[in-house]
């Protein structure tokens, strides 16, 4: 403990000190129901962490994009040109025209949806898988432990990108196919932050008690370690989706799931590589901004979450 | 320190068994009929039904996994269509390609990730602080393909400072005589200096754009570690004994904060064995990245599987070198605790 | 003539800056130390007395600053010295040595080094001389074979060595000052009188000045000339360590010395005189009363045994230079019987490693046991598998406290929703009734009402360590076990609870069965003692007689070791 925790420490007259977790937010506030205290919950930790705060404005951005952006934006993605062919950006094209004459603002505002949705099933898929396993291989030990234990490591003798190229490869080239590779590939992480956290809580105090007030080892799992575990594995989703979506464009720039004419942003880099050397920066550019912009804000809600979650790990 | 090396080869072996028996059900997940895949699109039913006998596909999977372990063993992994040469002999010739690309950028990372990471951590608050976390939270979130033209469009269409991302060597020069297969380390040993520059030329971009790639992890984990080291109770001790500033960072704090640096290692390796592929794509490097890559493109299947085979042992190894040189600072792992 | 002190402390304040802005941690601090005086700063969690210490070193965390108030060290000004010049200070004319030796010490560098780099910084020795110098000052602090030992890493060391390695470290280049930072807290009482005693010797036999930092009234009385006692970063007393313990001025000295444990007072004569008796002194007419005279706890032969690690063993035999160990298992609990009475208090008590907590964790059923017998109200529990044990009726008689009340209680649940879980799960309550019963719990262990709807982190020790307490009770079982259940609270605190558990214990008409390592307390809790070691029962009997006239070796040695305050 750092000098400054142990003077502000331990006091009789009680009100812990700087230990804050994500259970309470402020404890002279009154006690609103339900939405209300969620908003008000909201508000505060955003006022706390500006740089959250706008993490999370991003990632509603984001959302948004994807739900509405098909039929918002100005041109239809799909619909080629050639006479407005390699146009660098205007104010008709804010973003230009690639080779087709396809306007590019379009295709990165409609590319945002299969991104997400690609980034978003991939990290639900491991969450579930991933997640539960570790979360029995911690709690339960033996030969769970073991048997995940195994599956985990035998997909991590693997450079995962390369795994992915070959479950890709091997399965067929399809969306479909690419967010399980993803989901395998980030099985064992997944798996180990649980199986730890499992394991820290299996041995502490309260799940001692807890055995001793008569709760079973299933009702154990579900009301004293799950609720103590979920805020670790939210934090650890965010960063994952990040990774799900730079997994998903590398797969697409080497031709592997999405294929033309879908708009992807990892299609859209490869497509404008070529040109790249000829001096038509636009194409690959913007959407390869778009992909950096959304993997930014993916990392940077996680470690705004962790911040929340565990002050202790601040870095 | 021999029971070390022993204890972590001995547990290097489940992994090597894993990664084959994967990549053997990789081969038989295909869809359909994997001997119309190795015999490739325009064969002919004959064609295919040859492939298939001497694939052994039309045996029970444990013949046919015992053959695949038997063909390893012989260091036969099938028949490349495109070259027609045995992958085997396509993944020697091009894996020193990769390999000096990839080491060349991971040395300059860690040239520059390590330091920043200290001074980050020796310095809280400062500019460095600040610009270490800024390259860390932007590192992570640059996909590599994407800096990889970045850096060709400013670098080479914008200022016209680097050669054209056309691979190797430019055209006008033949490759050294091959002793390791590393163009810097063979033009040297030749005594070409200019071969060296250009080779040294065509190798900046690509590998600055590895450099970047890694450099986040690397920083980060240099920056939280040596963070951590420098709190505990033991460099308190230090600093309490009179110890200069400079002892206490070396000495005490760097060598025990290099340690999950280490380990993190491992993880950068498996980022950057993937990445390696992006790259090589972006800059044509003839590396066997772009090999599995245009195989893959002309759905030719065996390349793929030889590649992923390779990358995986070769990773095994890695972390093999890892685990051992993890043992070596760390004296707590050399005993049977 | 009166000689330069050789510290002197005058209006010292020390703020911190944190996220709620500056808090001030200690404030006007006057210490006084004479060359060769050795004076203790006591105080509670939160005193300061720490931050003191670290003031005068000159190495607070970054957060930290010295606000006013001078230190002068041999009468030369430090509070505003050069970084170079308080470099020069550190080690060489003072040196502090902290809590946990193990963490103290680089765990990657060998003892010897460490040492040495101490040496060669304050040019003690030359590169060439220094290790035997480093040595020369193992030998010191009396470590079996220096030459060997000089070449170990601390993970090869024990928590006595390695505090013995700090020492010397901190001696090594004989400086004029040592402070020591509860340098005994968490060994084992045995271990704390050798270090105490080591520390004393070589100090004195240097004509050094010590500074002793503790919570402990008696460590500080036992060892020290005169003591400082602090309260909330404030001094409220400083005297002679004979005065503070006979004729203590400050009301706050007095509450200390009033709650601390020891021989020749009762359990109500650590608290306060005009304290309130509390609530629980009536007794409850519903709790189970004794019915018959068979013991309630019959323990046989119990046995626990761990095997060693399986693949290491394997591997060491065939590729390790050593031999394989002689036994593949170790037994935590070797065979130790013993029985606790209806309404009795028995104590359980040992050195760390003794098995005291794996015995209390195989009667909770906790864990399994190897073989023997456990006879809980003529049923044999010990054969019903842990796992199964949760869900059964049988469980809600045998209740437990824990040691730390903060890992014991799910941050996610509030008091009361943590004092409820047994009931919910094992009593038979209506809901609407559940919540009458909490707070009957929370008043019978005093725990004020309002407190019941706050989460752990919003509660202090004590009251973290009340609702253990209370849901410890909640179902008016009939063996409660205690594992150390105050070790982690403050003195003043632990007085109060102490008292709370007699009181419950007499109004539920429940048995104890109390571990812990401190013998005072156990001598004021406890009506039968049982004393372990090395998984074995070396003595057992009533408390008058196993702690006044004890008939083992190891007891004695026991009694011996803890501080003899001058009373």
């Amino acid at each position: 403990m750092t000098i400054v925790e142990q003077t502000e420490a331990g006091s009789e007259a009680g009100a812990g000190g700087l230990a804050a977790t994500a259970v309470v937010a402020d404890p002279a506030a009154k006690k609103a129901s339900g939405l209300a205290a969620t908003i008000q919950h909201g508000r505060y930790i955003v006022a706390e962490n500006p740089v959250t705060g706008l993490a999370f404005g991003l990632f509603v951005l984001i959302v948004l994009a994807a739900l509405v952006g098909p039929y918002v934006v100005p041109y239809d993605p799909l619909a080629s040109d050639t006479v407005a062919a390699l146009k660098p950006p205007s104010l008709h094209h804010w973003f230009g025209t690639d080779q087709l004459g396809r306007d590019i603002f379009s295709r990165v505002v409609v590319a945002t949806r299969l991104d997400f949705i690609i980034a978003v099933a991939s990290v639900a898929l491991v969450f579930l898988m991933g997640g539960l396993a570790g979360i029995a291989a911690g709690f339960f030990g033996g030969w769970t432990d073991r048997i995940v234990g195994r599956i985990a490591d035998t997909i991590m003798a693997f450079p995962l990108f390369v795994l992915a190229m070959g479950i890709v490869a091997a399965l067929g080239n399809t969306v479909q196919n690419i967010i399980i590779a993803t989901a395998i590939v980030n099985f064992p992480l997944y798996a180990r932050v649980a199986r730890a956290e499992a394991n820290v809580r299996r041995e502490a105090g309260f799940v001692q008690a807890a055995r001793l007030s008569g709760n079973g080892d299933v009702r154990l799992l579900l009301t004293q370690i799950l609720p103590n575990i979920i805020p670790i594995m939210v934090v650890q989703m965010s960063l994952t989706m990040g990774y799900a979506i730079l997994n998903a464009a590398g797969l697409s720039f080497i031709g592997l799931g999405v294929r033309p004419p879908s708009p992807e942003w990892g299609i859209m880099v490869a497509e404008g590589s070529t040109f790249m050397v000829s001096g038509e920066w636009w194409i690959a550019f913007f959407p390869g901004l778009a992909l950096m912009i959304a993997v930014f804000c993916f990392n940077l809600l996680g470690d705004g979450l962790r911040d929340i979650v565990d002050p202790q790990r601040r870095t | 320190m021999i029971n070390l090396v022993l204890k972590r080869l001995a547990l290097a072996i489940p992994s090597l068994i894993g990664v084959v028996i994967i990549t053997f059900l990789l081969t038989r997940a295909l869809p359909g009929d994997p001997a119309a895949y190795f015999a490739g699109p325009a064969a002919t039913a004959e064609a295919v039904q040859q492939v298939r006998v001497k694939l052994g596909l039309d045996k029970p999977l444990i013949v046919q996994f015992a053959r695949y372990v038997v063909d390893l063993a012989h260091g036969n992994l099938g028949n490349s269509l495109t070259s027609g040469q045995p992958v085997v002999a396509d993944i020697k010739s091009r894996l020193p390609a990769s390999a000096e690309l990839t080491l060349v950028g991971l040395i300059l990372s860690v040239l520059i990730a390590v330091p920043l990471g200290i001074l980050a951590a020796t310095r809280p608050g400062s500019f460095v602080d600040h610009l270490c976390r800024i390259v860390t939270t932007a590192g992570v979130s640059l996909p590599v393909f994407f800096t990889g033209l970045i850096l060709v469009y400013v670098f080479y269409y914008l200022l016209g400072w680097a050669p054209a991302p056309l691979g190797r060597l430019d055209i006008f020069f033949t490759p050294p005589p091959q002793i390791t297969g590393f163009y810097l380390i063979d033009s040297l040993i030749a005594g070409k200096m200019d071969l060296f520059r250009a080779a040294l030329a065509q190798l900046v971009l690509p590998a600055l754009t590895l450099g970047i790639f890694s450099l986040a992890p690397i920083a980060r984990m240099t920056r939280a570690s040596m963070l951590a080291v420098l709190s505990s109770e033991f460099v308190r001790t230090a600093r309490a004994s009179g110890l200069t500033p400079f002892t206490v960072i070396v000495t005490y704090a760097f060598r025990n904060a290099m340690l999950p640096v280490v380990t993190t290692l491992g993880m950068v390796f498996s980022f950057l064995l993937g990445a390696n592929v992006l790259v090589e794509k972006v800059f044509a490097w003839p590396g066997i990245g772009s090999y599995a890559v245009e195989a893959l493109i002309a759905s030719d299947f065996a390349p793929v599987q030889g590649f992923v085979l390779t990358m995986a042992v070769l990773y095994v190894a890695i972390n093999l070198l890892i685990d051992i040189l993890y043992g070596v600072i760390d004296p707590r792992m050399r005993v049977e605790a | 003539m009166t000689a330069i002190p050789l510290l002197e402390v005058r209006d010292l304040t020390v703020e911190f800056s944190t996220r709620r802005g500056a808090v001030r941690a200690i404030q006007h601090v006057d210490i006084t130390l004479a060359k060769g005086e050795t004076l203790a700063i006591v105080g509670e969690s939160g005193s300061g007395k720490s931050v003191t210490s670290y003031a005068v070193m000159r190495i607070l965390d970054r957060a930290g600053r010295i606000a006013d108030g001078s230190i002068r060290f041999t009468g030369i000004e430090v509070q505003s010295a050069p970084e170079s010049a308080m470099r020069d200070l550190r080690g060489r004319e003072m040196s502090m040595i902290f809590q946990n030796p193990r963490a103290a010490l680089n765990p990657i560098r060998k003892i010897g080094h460490q040492i040495e780099d101490v040496l060669v910084q304050h040019v003690q020795a030359s590169r060439s001389e220094a290790a035997e110098k480093a040595i020369e000052v193992l030998d010191q602090v009396r470590i079996a074979r220096p030459r060997e030992r000089y070449h170990a890493y601390p993970f090869e060391l024990s928590g006595g060595m390695c505090q013995r390695v700090v020492i010397a470290l901190a001696l090594a280049c004989r400086p004029q000052l040592l402070i020591a930072d509860e340098p005994t807290t968490g060994l084992d009482v045995t271990t704390q009188k050798a270090v105490m005693d080591l520390i004393i010797e070589l100090t004195r036999a240097r004509d050094m000045s010590t500074i002793l930092i503790t919570h402990d009234l008696g460590l500080a009385a036992t060892y020290c000339d005169r003591v400082v006692v602090m309260e909330k970063g404030r001094v409220v007393e400083t005297a002679t360590a004979a005065a503070v313990f006979k004729q203590p001025a400050h009301p706050y000295t007095r509450k200390l010395m009033r709650s601390t444990p020891r021989p020749g007072v009762t359990l109500r004569q650590l608290l306060p005189d005009d304290a309130a008796v509390p609530r629980a002194s009536t007794p409850d007419a519903s709790a189970p009363k004794a019915v018959s005279k068979d013991p309630l706890l019959v323990v046989e032969k119990l046995v626990k045994e761990y095997p060693r690690q399986g693949l290491q063993t394997s591997l060491a035999k065939l590729f390790g230079p050593k031999p394989a160990p002689e036994t593949a298992t170790f037994r935590a609990v070797d065979g130790i019987s013993f029985s606790i009475d209806r309404g009795e208090s028995v104590g359980l008590v040992g050195e760390s490693g003794c098995g005291k907590s794996t015995t209390s964790m195989m009667l909770m059923r906790l864990i399994d046991k190897t073989s023997g017998n456990i006879l809980f109200d003529g049923v044999d529990i010990g054969e019903i598998p842990a796992r199964r044990f949760a869900t059964l009726p049988l469980r809600k008689r045998i209740q437990m406290v824990f040691q730390d009340p903060t890992d014991s209680l799910n941050p996610r649940f509030t008091a009361a929703r943590a004092i409820a879980d047994p009931i919910l799960r094992l009593g038979k309550i209506r809901r609407s009734l559940l919540r009458a019963r909490c707070e009957e719990l929370a008043q019978q262990v005093g725990l004020p009402v309002e407190l019941l709807d706050r989460f752990p982190h919003q509660l202090s020790g004590g009251q973290k360590a009340r609702v253990g307490i209370a849901r410890a009770i909640a179902l008016k079982p009939d063996l409660i076990v205690l594992d150390e259940p105050t070790a982690a609270l403050d003195v003043s605190v632990q007085a109060v609870v102490l008292n709370l558990l007699q009181d419950l214990k007499e109004s539920l008409g429940m048995s104890y069965l109390f571990v812990s390592h401190d013998l005072n307390v156990v001598r004021l809790l406890c009506d039968r003692v049982i004393v372990m070691r090395a998984g074995q029962i070396v003595e057992q009997g009533p408390t008058n007689d196993v702690l006044f006239a004890p008939s083992a070796d190891y007891t004695r040695e026991l009694l011996s070791a803890i501080p003899h305050p001058p009373v």
